[in-house]
């Protein structure tokens, strides 16, 4: 059976969506990367899907599920690469995934897997937060 | 004006079927009457048409050259004389092919440069003055033959007058969509203000066509530009309303779905006001009432990330 591989990469996991995802597919992979979190222990969570050119509301539903359910096993989840015209099927699908942090490339999504998964801010300039539309981790 | 291009091929070829010169008919036979006439004091006419329409449009003199009336006028008296040959007046019939094409360019011509509905229909009707002139100055001692002349002109007339509203609309019509078009093109530009910070300044109203175009340029220029923060300028915005503002929202949303953030600002008190009392919710977008305020925020934004990028011991 095809199955989405699912990469360690310290203390994350990071998976490259690079074909047609169909509904099974998506499920198979919910369920797998929900298993290897807890057989890990990861933090993070990356999902790439620049190649991803399809969507459909399952996809947005799924995304959405799969970002609730890791921060239930304590792990962060970044969707990184999102092509424009995904973005706008699924804002007018009326899916625009609160909750889910995205970012534009991978570099992005790792910069903000560190930051996040930085338990205490070493180092680095003390930042007042104010003016800033989400306080930063 | 510029003489109509010459039409070899589609549906001007079919007027070149019919004999370019008609037989000149005694005028006896009545059945071509129009057409011998049309031949034999074609000067006449001409000179009749021309002089009528500077005597309908002597208000506007000077807007129009005589000449290019004049050079317009031989054209359309040239193809309706093939076309009257054939003894039809169904301004729809094969032999009015070439007619039609020469009234249709004339008054889409003239809408395109903003003449008045009046200004272009009495191109054609002023034709009616001139051939009713020449009608019954040679059927002066037939009665009956003249009134059936004149009808059958009339109605000729009318038609090609009615061909010519047709056309001036519609050529209207295209320099409406073709402003439309560039309108669209024009009025959403993405500015680059800084390293991974891009601006939209919106201008005019947010309808869900020009979303559509707003949302894909916006979201294009952030995968170019590997952008963090965009942000939404308003100022040119004239109001908001539930609509508009649903819009904004969507745009918003496909931002962040793309990694960015997004920022709206030029939110004028008026607008805010009108804002809060239709009760729309922009939920926890940022607005700022200044787009100073937001470039601000933006830097500190892009500056805060590229200090948690920095290497880390």
């Amino acid at each position: 059976m095809e199955r989405i591989p699912i990469l360690k990469l310290g203390k994350s996991l990071f998976v490259t969506v690079q074909v047609d995802i169909d509904d099974r597919l998506a499920t198979t992979l919910q369920d797998d990367l929900m298993q290897r979190i807890v057989d890990t222990g990861a933090k993070g969570v990356l999902i790439d899907i620049s190649s991803m050119e399809l969507v459909d509301s399952f996809m947005g539903r799924m995304l959405a599920g799969i970002a609730s359910m890791s921060r239930i096993l304590d792990a962060e989840v970044v969707v990184v690469g999102m092509a424009p015209v995904v973005a706008i099927t699924l804002v007018e699908l009326g899916l625009s995934l609160p909750g889910v942090r995205m970012a534009l490339n991978v570099e992005r999504g790792m910069a903000i897997l560190d930051q996040a998964l930085t338990p205490l801010r070493v180092g680095g300039e003390p930042d007042d937060g104010d003016d800033l539309p989400y306080a930063p981790t | 004006m510029a003489l109509p291009p010459t039409n070899a091929d589609g549906e001007g070829s079919d007027a070149k079927t019919t004999p370019e010169t008609p037989t000149p008919a005694p005028s006896s036979n009545g059945q071509s009457l129009l057409a011998s006439l049309l031949f034999e004091r074609r000067e006449q006419v001409l000179d009749a048409w021309v002089q009528a329409q500077a005597r309908k449009l002597d208000r506007r003199a000077g807007r129009r050259p005589d000449a290019d009336v004049r050079a317009e006028c031989t054209a359309l008296l040239d193809a309706l004389q093939s076309a009257v040959a054939g003894d039809s007046t169904d301004v729809k019939g094969p032999e009015y092919v070439e007619v039609t094409r020469l009234v249709d360019f004339m008054s889409k011509d003239r809408a395109r440069q903003g003449y008045s509905p009046t200004e272009t229909a009495v191109a054609v009707f002023s034709l009616k003055d001139s051939l009713l002139g020449v009608l019954e100055e040679v059927l002066a001692d037939q009665p009956e033959l003249l009134v059936a002349e004149i009808k059958r002109m009339n109605a000729l007339v009318d038609d090609l007058g009615l061909q010519t509203f047709e056309a001036y609309v519609a050529g209207r019509e295209e320099v409406i969509v073709s402003q439309q078009q560039s309108m669209l093109a024009l009025s959403t530009p993405v500015v680059k203000l800084w390293d991974g910070i891009v601006a939209l300044p919106l201008i005019g109203t947010l309808d869900s066509e020009r979303t559509q175009t707003v949302m894909e340029n916006l979201l294009e220029a952030i995968v170019e530009t590997e952008s963090q923060v965009a942000i939404i300028d308003i100022t040119g915005v004239v109001t908001v309303d539930t609509s508009v503002a649903q819009n904004l929202l969507k745009t918003v949303a496909a931002t962040r779905l793309m990694g960015a953030d997004c920022i709206i600002s030029g939110v004028r008190p008026q607008i805010a006001q009108t804002m809060v009392f239709l009760g729309v919710d922009l939920g926890d977008v940022v607005t700022k009432a200044t787009l100073a305020d937001a470039f601000r925020v933006a830097l500190r934004l892009v500056g805060a990330n590229l200090a948690a990028a920095s290497p880390r011991p």
